[in-house]
């Protein structure tokens, strides 16, 4: 649907240039949630404004389905962006407009009557839940309600692409999870491509179905969203794995010296991590009957990702030392990955 | 209440025709100046926004000629426009003096002013907007229109306001070479002839306009803002 060729992207400014964008290569398919992930300044609003071209690419080839879109005349160019939605951190709302004003601003020129435009606002309206608020002006809603009018209005030519530039950011918790929700819904119920930017493991969990993991304007990642989770390679991926999870807490406890980390010589504390899709087998209380362990789970984090559980467990082991050596390797025959964190039994 | 004004305002009463008039060239003057400063700033001020490195139609050339002149002009003095633009005066009105000799010398005094007030405000709208509007396949003239200015009406009707009543003191100045209005008036009555009561009444009628100027751009700036 979407197809990056060699996609490069500089920025001159005051005689020392950015490469923004470097060499990207990928597709993003029709019909899925592609989430694009990374630290500010890696490049993803860069890369993601070469789909429009509101950044044209210094070189390399956009296409959407079989057309090069980077090689389009500026006319051809603006009824291409009519068929591409898109939505920002800030609303960008038109603050002069009411709700329906704004809904219906990208209409102009459209062709459609004044009583098409109308119906066709006041379905968008019912889509995003916001029908009440026709008459409202933008200063008088919420984040989440200025989130849900600039959906409507992007969605108002029939787009058969949404990009999201960090759209969800800028809210708390609960209305990022309810304008997620409508993302999605959106997805499943108009089949329309989503790309989403975020630099919240969270968000590409929750929705995405593929993920490009992007540092310093590549992208050094690349895939769908359980694997990336369950096995990232690079580092950056890996940091924004660990960050959704409590389990680096752990580290915390061992800098300030906590009680519950000083071990005991026959005591380690081990981090278990699921690796593998479909593992519902009972581990920990597996490993406390076969090797006579005591197991005490001091940090958790199991989630579902689609319909399997990732994630791990931080867990004080005790027992006899080669039985801790022989669960580690147990767990390692089972594809579980094994990590000791801190030692008692070499302590001394 | 007639015979209260003659008594406080005596050199008023006995001439009446001429204060009317005066008062009528300075709506005139302010007028036809404010008019044509309003559509040439107005001009001006869209184009030195969209040229500028980074936006729309980003044209450094065009940006910095503009920028300069108005710069120019603005860095003038009016009174030494009011003198240097004679021969241009004559050339475009056939007079240098005048209501109609004024108005030459006050476009150019107000017009630079009203655009550099253009420009801030435009400079106010939300680039996140532009950007909104072109990823919606905008054309740049609607965007201009749709956008940079609609957004900007209340702006807009501020520096018209702000605008206007620093036309109204110009215009009182160039009543010092014989323009007409309420500022020549005043100098030849009530400075040169003496009659403090010239000079009060049309200070009070001067604020009175500027009031009334001030409350309407209010009202309309309020009415835009949401
Ligand atoms: N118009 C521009 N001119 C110059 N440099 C730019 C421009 N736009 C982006 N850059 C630079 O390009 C790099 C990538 O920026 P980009 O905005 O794409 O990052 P991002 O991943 O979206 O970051 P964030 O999460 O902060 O939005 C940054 O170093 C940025 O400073
Ligand atoms: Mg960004």
């Amino acid at each position: 649907m979407i197809r990056f060729e060699n996609v490069n992207k500089d920025f001159n400014t005051k005689g020392n240039t950015v490469h923004a964008v470097r060499n990207v290569n990928f597709e993003i398919d029709k019909g899925e949630i592609f989430g694009i992930i990374g630290f500010s300044g890696a490049g993803k609003s860069t890369l993601v404004r070469c789909i429009n071209l509101l950044e044209r690419p210094s070189s390399g080839k956009v296409y959407i389905g079989d057309e090069e879109i980077t090689a389009l005349s500026v006319k051809e160019l603006r009824k291409h962006r009519k068929k591409i939605g898109m939505i920002f951190q800030q609303f960008n709302l038109f603050a002069s407009r009411t709700v329906y004003q704004n809904v219906e601003f990208p209409l102009k020129g459209s062709g459609l009557t004044k009583e098409q435009k109308k119906q066709k606002v006041e379905k968008l309206l019912e889509l995003v839940e916001l029908k009440d608020k026709a008459n409202a002006y933008p200063s008088s809603l919420s984040g989440g309600q200025k989130q849900r009018v600039a959906i409507a209005r992007a969605l108002a030519n029939d787009p058969e692409i949404l990009l999201s530039d960090e759209s969800t950011s800028a809210l708390d918790p609960k209305t990022t999870k309810s304008i997620l929700d409508l993302l999605k819904k959106l997805n499943t119920q108009l089949g329309i491509t989503i790309v989403v930017i975020t630099h919240e493991m969270q968000v590409i969990k929750d929705i995405c179905d593929r993920v490009a993991v992007m540092k310093d304007g590549e992208v050094v990642e690349y895939g769908d969203v359980f694997d990336i989770f369950a096995n990232p390679t690079h580092k950056t991926t890996k940091e924004f794995v660990e960050r959704t999870t409590n389990l680096c807490r752990v580290y915390d406890l061992i800098d300030e010296n906590r009680e519950i980390v000083r071990l005991k010589e026959n005591q380690a504390i081990l981090r278990f991590k699921y690796l593998e899709r479909n593992i519902s087998e009972a581990l920990v209380s597996q490993l406390s009957r076969k090797f006579a362990l005591d197991i005490n789970i001091i940090f958790g984090n199991i989630e579902m990702i689609g319909d399997n559980p990732i994630g791990g467990l931080v867990s004080i082991v005790k027992g006899k030392s080669e039985d801790i050596d022989a669960a580690m390797q147990y767990l390692r025959d089972k594809n579980v990955g094994v990590e000791v964190i801190l030692d008692g039994r070499n302590a001394n | 209440m007639e015979e209260t004004l003659t008594k406080y305002i005596p050199n008023i009463m006995n001439k009446l025709p001429v204060f009317y008039q005066s008062i009528e060239e300075t709506f005139i003057m302010v007028g036809w100046s404010g008019a044509i400063s309003f559509v040439i700033g107005l001009f001006l001020g869209i184009v030195i926004t969209v040229t500028k490195p980074g936006n729309i139609l980003q044209n450094r050339m065009i940006y910095h000629v503009l920028d300069k002149i108005v710069n120019f002009f603005r860095s003038i003095p009016f009174i030494i426009l009011l003198a240097g633009l004679v021969p241009l005066t004559r050339m475009i009105m056939g007079t240098a003096i005048g209501v109609e000799g004024a108005i030459v010398p006050l476009v150019f005094g107000c017009t630079p002013f009203f655009t550099r007030q253009i420009e801030t405000t435009l400079a106010d709208v939300n680039p996140g907007l532009i950007e909104a509007a072109q990823s919606m396949g905008l054309s740049n003239i609607d965007i201009i229109i749709r956008v940079y200015l609609k957004e900007s009406v209340a702006g807009i009707a501020r520096a018209t306001t702000i605008t206007i009543i620093s036309l109204i003191g110009l215009t009182a100045m160039a009543g010092a070479i014989g323009a007409g209005g309420l500022g020549d008036f005043a100098i030849r009555f009530g400075h040169q002839r003496n009659q403090p009561d010239v000079t009060y009444t049309t200070v009070v009628v001067l604020v009175i306009i500027v009031t009334v100027v001030q409350i309407i751009g209010n009202y309309v700036a309020k009415k835009n803002t949401h």
